[in-house]
């Protein structure tokens, strides 16, 4: 094995070859969660923190039961309760959690780059759970790792993404990911949601139209829409946004007739996607869900350093 | 006092279109003389052969911190910073705590200058009471006391009334109106340029319009006045070009440009480096190239170095809460000589760019080398190879993007008034 990184700050640093051993190992845990006994004794006597500073519950549940599997301690904190809310900065909130001695560090944050920060201030292994607009890897390894279970592959995909590219960090860390392992990806939004510069990122193309967008792809990968930033002058309605940027049976038949549907939750019925579309029988949302367990198992087991996987 | 010779150096003064090897005599805080081979009995010889001789540097954009921030700056720290980067004259911006928007916190500053200020100070007052952007400082009075400009520094005029009433107001009184362009809607919460490095790292951007449409609306307000406007910190290409055209229809309007703006790119904020995060934000590689060419051709009237002192906790911290600004007085000198380096500029406009035209653009009484007037004179070393060690900066704060660069040029002696007040 020769995964190398001490952290996981984002997709961008990462190599093919460090998100296949990922994927990997991901599928090699994921048969303990259908176990009896979901338990194996790998990261037994590591402390794992959860610090979210930003609210979450899938990704928090997620990473908690990951490590939990792993018999790993884990123990959360978030933003209301941190010292954050009291004026503490964000390095010394760091440093008393390093005086406890954890092995790792799981950080969701509102500020792109606070993961990055806290990497150079600490000594232990630090898992990026989200920071603002810039990159959430476990969602995009988990991501591929749906696509790659349900198409056999990644290379030569067509994959669309459609929604608020410019608040999403989701968006940027399936670009670096899918254009690495050889898809293609094409973004979609309203052209208050487009940001400067992202064709740069990977192997992108930005579209317009959204049936343009999604005509003939492998896969459709729907974002949500902020309801909590609708003040923020980017779209007229929601019933507009539906419209012209939400899936729904008729344009969904654009897409190959094989082609799956993603959502990363928690999803807005009847506003990016209509409850036929989401319950229907291309959805592989819930597999997502499923499969975001094995993929933070994977990575808290590949930066703790131990040796074994002791899957039995 | 003591008498000067400075012997044998390149002087040159653009203002009084001097550009000879000679020496300059000071005698009794004056310039007693300026030609060849003076008669140095009695005076203490300042040997400038291969040096350069100029005028003592004028920076009209820096922010002393002092009152009410001197954990930050204060005026003895903050002059001492300019002397030690060349600088000779300053002129110091008004959002202090309180803001200097009267007479007394001005007298406050000119007081404390006199007590323990290492160079000259010209005070800028507000244009707004308190930088609210409801009603006008006391402008007339405020020129009585040697307030030569008026700046909402940091917190633009947003209601165009206000601006054109002060123009207005400020024309008679011949106070330049010094404009931060910069318009707020559009400015949003945006932490950095907004461009391809802003969408990378998931930062939100500040679009480049922000700053044009300020900036027009600022142009055409002196048009409509005949104010004298100056733009401060231009970053743009669309602000170079407002202005480049402004002036070719005659408006009355000089502009600035940042050693910061000229350098450096947004690509400097990779790694989410809050030594990098100013207002106006470092731009893309266009904009710079256009500031530079707003350099070359004659649009930017002067290098201003908006020495932005913060203390070390203000940016040691997550990207999006880290203050605004850079420290910038000690660094200015050479990375405008880089310019001459780079075949930009020749020698004596960068000369220019850093004595004559900051002080006509602020109309200021400095920047000149002449027979029988005040004595303010930089020796400058173009070839001294330094490298720039953030800790060992001399101002307060230590908030450079610049740390570890190395600099080719540095001022070795910094003359106010006759006094030696710096040495390197």
């Amino acid at each position: 094995m020769s995964f190398k990184h001490k952290h996981i700050l984002g997709i961008e640093q990462m190599s093919k070859e460090d998100i296949e051993i990922i994927l990997d190992t991901a599928d090699a845990f994921k048969e303990i969660n259908t176990r009896d006994i979901k338990k194996v004794p790998t990261l037994r006597g590591k402390t794992i923190i959860n610090a979210f500073f930003e609210a979450s519950t899938r990704t928090r549940l997620s990473f908690e039961i990951a490590g939990k599997r792993l018999s790993a301690d884990t123990v959360n904190i978030s933003g209301s309760t941190s010292s954050v809310v009291k004026g503490e900065t964000l390095e010394d909130t760091a440093r008393n959690i390093e005086a406890m001695a954890p092995d790792i560090i799981v950080i969701r944050h509102g500020h792109s780059g606070a993961p990055h920060y806290l990497a150079e201030r600490v000594g232990c292994s630090i898992v990026n759970a989200g920071d603002g607009a810039h990159e959430h890897p476990s969602q995009a390894l988990l991501d591929v790792m749906t696509m790659r279970e349900h198409k056999g592959r990644i290379e030569g995909l067509e994959v669309a993404i459609i929604g608020d590219i410019t608040h999403s960090r989701v968006v940027r860390s399936n670009i670096y990911c899918l254009s690495k392992m050889g898809a293609k990806v094409r973004l979609c939004g309203p052209g208050t949601m487009l940001p400067p510069g992202i064709e740069k990122l990977g192997n992108v193309k930005v579209y317009t139209d959204m049936q343009d967008a999604i005509k003939d792809v492998d896969v459709i990968m729907m974002l949500r829409i902020q309801m909590e930033r609708q003040s923020n002058i980017m779209l007229p309605s929601l019933r507009e946004y539906a419209r012209f940027y939400g899936l729904n049976p008729t344009n969904v038949k654009l897409a190959k007739s094989d082609a799956i549907v993603m959502h990363p939750g928690p999803m807005n019925r009847g506003v990016e996607i209509s409850s036929v579309v989401a319950d229907g029988v291309q959805n592989v949302i819930l597999d997502q869900v499923e499969n975001g367990v094995a993929v933070r198992m994977a990575l808290l087991y590949l930066v703790s350093g131990v040796e074994s996987m002791q899957t039995s | 006092m003591a008498k000067i010779l400075i012997k044998g150096g390149r002087v040159i003064s653009p203002a009084q279109q001097l550009d000879d090897t000679c020496d300059v005599l000071i005698e009794k805080g004056k310039i007693a003389a300026i030609g060849k081979d003076l008669d140095a009995q009695g005076a203490e010889i300042i040997d400038a052969d291969g040096k350069i001789v100029t005028p003592g540097l004028v920076d009209i954009h820096v922010h002393l911190r002092d009152p009410g921030l001197e954990y930050k700056e204060d005026i003895a720290s903050g002059t001492l910073s300019a002397v030690t980067g060349g600088f000779t004259s300053i002129a110091c911006m008004p959002n202090t705590n309180p803001v200097n928007d009267n007479l007394s916190v001005t007298n406050y500053i000119l007081n404390k200058v006199k007590e323990e200020g290492h160079c000259r100070v010209f005070p800028i007052a507000s244009i707004s009471k308190g930088l609210q952007g409801e009603s006008m400082t006391e402008m007339g009075e405020l020129k009585g006391l040697g307030v030569y400009g008026v700046s909402d520094d940091g917190k633009p005029v947003s209601n165009a009334q206000l601006m054109r009433r002060a123009m207005e107001y400020a024309k008679p009184f011949g106070i330049t109106i010094v404009t931060h362009a910069e318009d707020l809607e559009l400015v949003g919460s945006g932490v950095m340029n907004e461009g391809p490095v802003s969408t990378e790292l998931g930062l939100k951007g500040i679009p480049c319009v922000a700053e044009d449409a300020a900036t027009a609306r600022e142009i055409m307000l002196a048009e409509f006045t005949g104010a004298h406007l100056h733009v401060a910190h231009v970053s743009t290409k669309g602000s170079i070009d407002l202005v480049r055209q402004a002036k070719k229809r005659g408006v009355n309007v000089t502009c600035e440009a940042t050693p910061h703006h000229f350098t450096l790119t947004d690509e400097a904020v990779r790694g989410y480096n809050t030594n990098a995060k100013m207002n106006p934000p470092l731009r893309s590689a266009e904009d710079r190239e256009a500031v530079r060419k707003g350099i070359a051709d004659g649009t930017v009237d002067a290098i201003a170095t908006d020495h932005a002192p913060h203390h070390i906790d203000e940016k040691n911290v997550e990207f999006n809460i880290a203050m605004n600004g850079i420290v910038g007085l000690e660094t200015a000198l050479p990375l405008s000589l880089q310019l001459v380096e780079d075949g930009l500029i020749d020698l004596p406009k960068a000369v220019a760019l850093l004595t004559c035209g900051p002080a006509a653009a602020l109309g200021i009484p400095a920047g000149q080398l002449e027979e029988g007037g005040v004595a303010d004179v930089t020796v400058i070393d173009p070839e001294l190879e330094w490298t720039v060690d953030a800790q060992k900066l001399v101002s307060k704060s230590k908030n450079t993007p610049f740390d570890g660069w190395k600099m080719n040029g540095a001022a070795l002696c910094t003359i106010v008034g006759g006094k030696i007040a710096y040495r390197r």
